[in-house]
């Protein structure tokens, strides 16, 4: 039998605000424990806390940037559960009447088709705080810094069909929420993470199967074994004539293996309520439209324009958009007149090793676009070789100086003198008889040869196309 | 309202409370009497009116994304039975 997994994500992504969802302590990362709390994270009684405008902003715009609909009229529950780094009993969250429902994401399969994938519901919500476990005596430690940061928790519909198609889904919504500089979107950093709710069915049943919860799954990689293991799981348990039941389970990222944590029936029990400390949120049709302009471009209508109005393959375009700071930083380049293709390459190619290499990030670059523009400049006013252009590329990077400078400095100007280069190839078939016989004798590969003598012989700076034009005319 | 002694055990456990013995059938006529007390608002015709969040009627309270002040360390672990470097220190929790 045929089974067919269905999977259902949730994301919660921190939100890139200063200040905590309800009260004005710190978000900083990193901080000495229990620094940035005050009073109200800290779950006194008798405090009262009051809505971070900014928060709904930003779930503003990831709800317009994944076309959902934003509820005029939004509310806070209190979700009921204890847990020691959860310091008020309930954690202060969206039920009934979220901020945005009903939108969707399209996202790319493997084979280059689209796939559209529902969003269910976006709702705003407050972190809770941070425990470490002793392992030498039977107590945890608890750090309440991140209690109360925001977070928007994005409930996708049970629409992927498999473990790459999830992947491909959390570094969409990750890209949109980088796009919108709403949140790091850090998965290691646990600014970025992940639940997935997965069952099996048997190929072409509509009724779905009973699904299990998994937990901590931080990476992109996990979120695939994860997901990879559990369908595997389930259909074992079920051609074993099995049942699979309700629960959640924990990835072990040593063991490679999902484990059962808890039977869900009572943990489900939250008793929602709405907060009597927050009034209404009411977000009227001015608010929505100015959110609606600020929102920048994204990464689909970006991409798409890229593939039009620059005449880019949709793999280039995929490369220079997935992240909006190397989108950027290409704008910038061609907006000085540099060849787009040549752009495109060099950006993905040398740039991104030499960041890479260095663990920079695109915003970190030594050499600035404008600066890049200039050395490609260099080449296509044939000034230089693209072979050289890669040893002043080295150069830049290093010591951050000019293009220009750094030609002049080590004399690297290409050498497109006819005469000049006429004479050393004079010299090389001279000095190279054999070859240029069996060149005539119809060993046409040898060209190669002849060119790359002749680049050494010029310590690579003989501009290429006059070489190639004067070599066939000689040899012939 | 009829109450069972099986839900007043699920919700004292809910709530952390330890309910036993005579206690248990106690809570669960007095809890019954409370809810069928409270019932007497279902009586009240509620045709299209909308469900109430709050019992005040202004909405958006706001705050400004600026950063104040926090409590710091000693103030923050006060109140705390227990603590270490800076830590609350619970029972183990897993």
């Amino acid at each position: 039998m045929n089974f067919e997994p269905v999977i259902g994500l949730e994301v919660h992504a921190h939100l890139k605000t200063d200040t905590k969802i309800f009260c004005s302590c710190s978000t900083k990362f990193g901080a000495p424990p229990n620094t940035h709390v005050c009073p109200v994270c800290l779950g006194m009684p008798g405090v009262l806390p009051v809505l971070n405008k900014k928060v709904v902003e930003y779930a503003m715009r990831m709800a317009f940037a994944t076309n959902c609909e934003i509820a005029g009229e939004s509310r806070f529950a209190r979700k009921n559960y204890f847990y020691p780094d959860l310091p008020k009993g309930y954690q202060i969250s969206q039920f009934e009447l979220p901020i945005a429902e009903h939108g969707h994401v399209d996202i790319s399969l493997p084979n280059s088709t689209k796939k559209r994938i529902g969003i269910t519901r976006i709702h705003m919500e407050e972190d809770a705080g941070k425990s470490i476990h002793d392992p030498g005596r039977p107590v945890s430690f608890v750090d309440l810094n991140r209690t109360g940061v925001p977070l928007i928790e994005i409930v996708s519909e049970p629409d992927l069909a498999s473990p790459e198609e999830a992947g491909a889904y959390l570094r969409q919504i990750r890209m949109i929420l980088r796009y919108l500089s709403i949140s790091d979107g850090n998965m290691e950093e646990g600014s970025f993470r992940c639940d997935a709710n997965i069952s099996v069915r048997p190929a072409g049943q509509t009724e779905l199967g009973t699904r299990a919860e998994l937990k901590n799954i931080n990476s992109f990689k996990f979120v695939e074994k994860a997901l990879a293991y559990e369908i595997k799981r389930q259909i074992s348990v079920i051609t074993g004539g099995g049942r699979v039941i309700q629960e959640t389970r924990l990835w072990d990222t040593a063991k490679n293996r999902t484990n059962s944590m808890r039977g869900k029936e009572e943990a489900h029990d939250y008793r929602y309520f709405p907060d009597p400390d927050l009034v209404p949120l009411v977000i009227d049709d001015a608010w929505m439209d100015a959110v609606k302009k600020s929102l920048p471009e994204l990464p689909d209508a970006r991409r798409a324009r890229f593939i039009s109005d620059f005449d880019l393959s949709e793999y280039d375009a995929d490369l220079l958009t997935a992240d909006r700071k190397t989108a950027d930083y290409f704008e910038a380049c061609i907006a000085t007149g540099a060849p787009t293709k040549l752009c495109a390459n060099w950006i993905m190619g040398e740039l991104a090793a030499a960041l890479n290499a260095r663990g920079k990030s695109i915003d970190q670059s030594p050499i600035p676009a404008d600066a890049l523009a200039k050395l490609l400049c260099l080449i296509t006013d044939n000034v230089i070789s693209g072979k050289i252009a890669k040893t002043v590329f080295e150069e830049m990077i290093e010591t951050g100086k000019p293009a220009q400078t750094i030609v002049e400095e080590k004399g690297l100007v290409q050498v497109s003198d006819a005469s000049a280069i006429e004479a050393v190839i004079d010299e090389v078939m001279t000095n190279n008889p054999d070859e240029v016989e069996k060149y005539r004798a119809g060993k046409k590969k040898l060209m190669g040869f002849f060119v790359g003598q002749v680049m050494r012989a010029t310590k690579g700076k003989a501009n290429p196309g006059v070489v190639n034009k004067i070599l066939t005319n000689k040899l012939s | 309202m009829k109450i069972t002694r099986d839900e007043v055990i699920h919700v004292a456990a809910l709530a952390r409370l330890c309910v036993a013995g005579d206690d248990i059938d106690r809570m669960a006529d007095q809890v019954g009497d409370i809810l069928s007390y409270v019932e007497t608002l279902s009586r009240v015709d509620t045709t299209g009116v909308p469900p109430t969040a709050h019992a005040i009627d202004i909405n958006n309270a706001f705050r400004d994304d600026t950063p104040g002040r926090h409590l710091d360390n000693a103030g923050a672990l006060a109140n705390a039975p227990e603590a270490e470097d800076g830590l609350f220190v619970v029972p183990r929790i897993i």
